[in-house]
């Protein structure tokens, strides 16, 4: 247990420079991706650009410049001293700020897109070939289908007032948790429905399948030889079986959603959190930030990918961590 | 004649299927006494293991039609509703299957496993239940019961995996062993061992016993009363020597012709049947062996009746063949190659 964590660590390290390099190469080889011609205005000078260069640390060239470069911004990220090319602001702050309104997100959404969907895919595995599973499927497949954008305006316009119908719930924004529980809770219902609504027609369509494939197993047979109430097989023998896959989607999904992957649903309600300053940064082509913001959601979906293989032991006892 | 434990008259199962409806298991009717073995063989497809699982109520389907009786103490188990089986499954009636690796839960200890199917009969505390888990382990012969059972079921050999299944059978006391291949998937010193075991537990739980093969090697080991099934239907029905010493069903000759005998002389080559069974859902016309018997006659594409043929009143058959001919000709299949030099 102890070699494989060490080793999984490191394989993280590799992971986090890997994806950071990436995100560097890309962001310097776009066409108008250097900074310095952006912040020199359209009347600059050569000499007014170099001058930026310098002070953004961008005046290497080469192949080893490169990396002297991004080495550089990665200590500056490390250290907390990356400032933001176009207000230098803090990026470390500025994520730190964002992560309770992503937290907020992310957990509340998980928990309704996890918890509808064994509901939906179990209801639609037992009823399978009947009318409520062919509704059921239907709605799932509108659910995956239905882009977040337009379904946070959908809510947005309908439940909260936009059209002039009175609205159930407040039209965005964020209260902090710690501020007033009940008005976080208000403000945080229609995005995390949004949020979660594609996750659980998928999560239902998955888990569906499972089901049907482990109720053919040897040992739900012999479950049910045993004289068990077909209650108790579905949940002992079936679902746990069933969850297992269901488990690795979640990680990676809720990893992402942690990590500030859901840019949309943030910017649609107006939601400052590390999705909203993403989006705030690749709109700027500000580099610090959406390096900042790639690498923290990069290092959760590594951790998290950690934390699916060591709840898979758990889950399965045939799997040995080595 | 003691009231019999497991009575089932004319039993047949059908299943409804995109090409056409399979007939499984096509009028079997038998007989079982508590303390007794019945064997039940015949090749895959023969409806072998679709009348174990219907024993069970485990075929059940919106697909699935069932004609006659399963008498269990006088009840019909056909007319239960499925919820109402449980109070049988596990509880009267005990199963063993085929395949020990994948009829054991991998994510449960053995312990566990053994423990719910007490406590789904039982009111009893885990403790108990836990107590009598590990008399059971020790009984079916897994050293170190106190230990093992916290074991999970692929830390387990095959043949300890099938003991443990046994273990479970039997753990609440069943009245009738219902053992669907049980040997098939096991090396053959290990089936020995679980041909004795249930053999001997069978005694030790006054239970009877329903053994379903393809392999007459083992059920010469354990079988009171035999029953050859080929293509859903009964094809011949007698003791263990009526269909060792005098089978009167050219498909029995084959199945004993294919298996080497120390009673016999030495073969050259074991014999093998032509052909392969039939398909359930489209039988042939009169004897469903007819296309792969090497005696057939123009009368046999007419059914013959299962009845009784031979002096012995128990042992019955489906052939047209005169007896006197098949006592005469049967060795040809039986030993082939060995009738000269006899």
């Amino acid at each position: 247990m102890g070699a494989f964590i060490v080793r999984r660590l490191f394989g993280m390290i590799l992971v986090l420079v890997a994806v950071s390099l990436i995100v560097y190469f890309i962001f310097i080889v776009i066409p108008g991706g250097n900074p310095a011609i952006r912040i020199a205005g359209r009347t600059a000078t050569q000499a007014n650009i170099r001058s930026i260069e310098v002070t953004l640390g961008l005046n290497h060239h080469g192949f080893f410049g490169f990396l002297w470069q991004w080495w550089d911004m990665m200590k500056a990220l490390f250290t907390g001293s990356l400032v933001s090319y176009y207000d230098g602001t803090n990026v470390v702050q500025q994520i730190k700020e964002g992560i309770p309104v992503t937290f907020s997100l992310a957990i509340g959404a998980g928990i309704i897109w996890m918890g509808f969907g064994i509901i939906v895919g179990t209801i639609s595995a037992i009823k399978a070939g009947q009318v409520s599973d062919r509704v059921i499927t239907a709605l799932a497949l509108i659910g995956i289908s239905l882009p977040v954008a337009w379904l946070g305006l959908l809510f947005r316009y309908f439940l909260a007032g936009e059209k002039g119908w009175p609205a159930i719930f407040p039209d965005g924004g964020y209260v902090p948790l710690t501020t007033n529980p009940a008005q976080w809770f208000y403000h945080m219902i229609l995005p995390w429905f949004t949020l979660a609504i594609l996750f659980i027609g998928f999560y239902g369509r998955v888990l569906r399948s499972n089901i049907l494939d482990t109720i053919n197993e040897d040992f739900v047979r012999t479950a049910k030889a045993k004289g068990l109430t077909s209650g108790r097989i579905l949940r002992k023998h079936v679902l746990r079986a069933s969850l297992i896959p269901i488990v690795t989607l979640f990680g990676l999904d809720f990893a992402a959603v942690l990590g500030g992957g859901a840019i949309i649903t943030e910017v649609v309600y107006s939601l400052p959190g590390v999705g909203f300053y993403a989006a705030r940064s690749i709109s700027q082509q500000d580099l610090p930030p959406l390096m900042g913001v790639t690498l923290f959601g990069a290092m959760f979906i590594v951790v998290f990918t950690l934390i699916v293989d060591i709840a898979y032991a758990y889950l399965d006892p045939r799997i040995r961590l080595s | 004649m003691a009231e019999p434990l497991l009575e089932v008259n004319d039993l047949k199962v059908r299943f409804a299927t995109e090409d056409g409806i399979v007939r499984a298991v096509d009028g079997l009717s038998f007989k079982l006494e508590r303390g007794k073995v019945l064997g039940i063989v015949g090749e895959s497809g023969s409806g072998k293991s679709v009348t174990a699982m219907t024993l069970m109520g485990l075929t059940r389907g919106v697909n699935a039609a069932f004609e006659g009786e399963v008498l269990y103490k006088g009840t019909d188990l056909l007319k239960i509703s499925d919820s109402g089986m449980q109070e049988y499954r596990g509880n009267e009636l005990g199963m063993i299957f085929q395949d020990p690796m994948t009829s054991l839960n991998p994510v449960y200890r053995i312990g566990e496993q053994i423990v719910e199917a007490i406590q789904s009969h039982e009111k009893v505390d885990k403790r108990t239940a836990r107590a009598r888990t590990i008399e059971l382990l020790r009984q079916v012969g897994i050293p170190n019961p106190e230990a093992r059972i916290d074991s999970f079921p692929h830390e387990f050999s095959g043949g300890m995996r099938q003991r443990a299944m046994i273990a479970m059978a039997l753990s609440c006391n069943p009245s009738v062993l219902i053992a669907d291949e049980p040997t098939t998937a096991l090396d053959v010193t290990i089936q020995a061992q679980i041909v004795d075991l249930v053999n001997r537990l069978k005694d030790d739980f006054d239970s009877a016993v329903v053994f379903i093969t393809h392999d007459l090697g083992v059920i010469a080991e354990i079988a009171d009363e035999i029953i050859v099934m080929y293509a859903g239907r009964v094809v011949e029905r007698g003791t263990k020597r009526d269909i060792f010493y005098d089978p009167q069903m050219p498909y029995t000759w084959g199945l004993l012709g294919s298996i080497p005998r120390l009673d016999r002389p030495r073969v050259e080559r074991l014999h093998t049947i032509d052909g392969a069974p039939p398909s359930l859902i489209n039988l042939p016309e009169g004897c469903k062996f007819r296309p792969r018997c090497p005696h057939a006659f123009d009368k046999c594409r007419e059914e013959p009746p299962l009845e009784n043929r031979v002096e012995e009143p128990g042992h019955l058959d489906r052939c047209w063949l005169d007896v006197d001919f098949k006592r005469e000709h049967r060795d040809e299949t039986i030993s082939p190659g060995s009738v000269e030099a006899a």
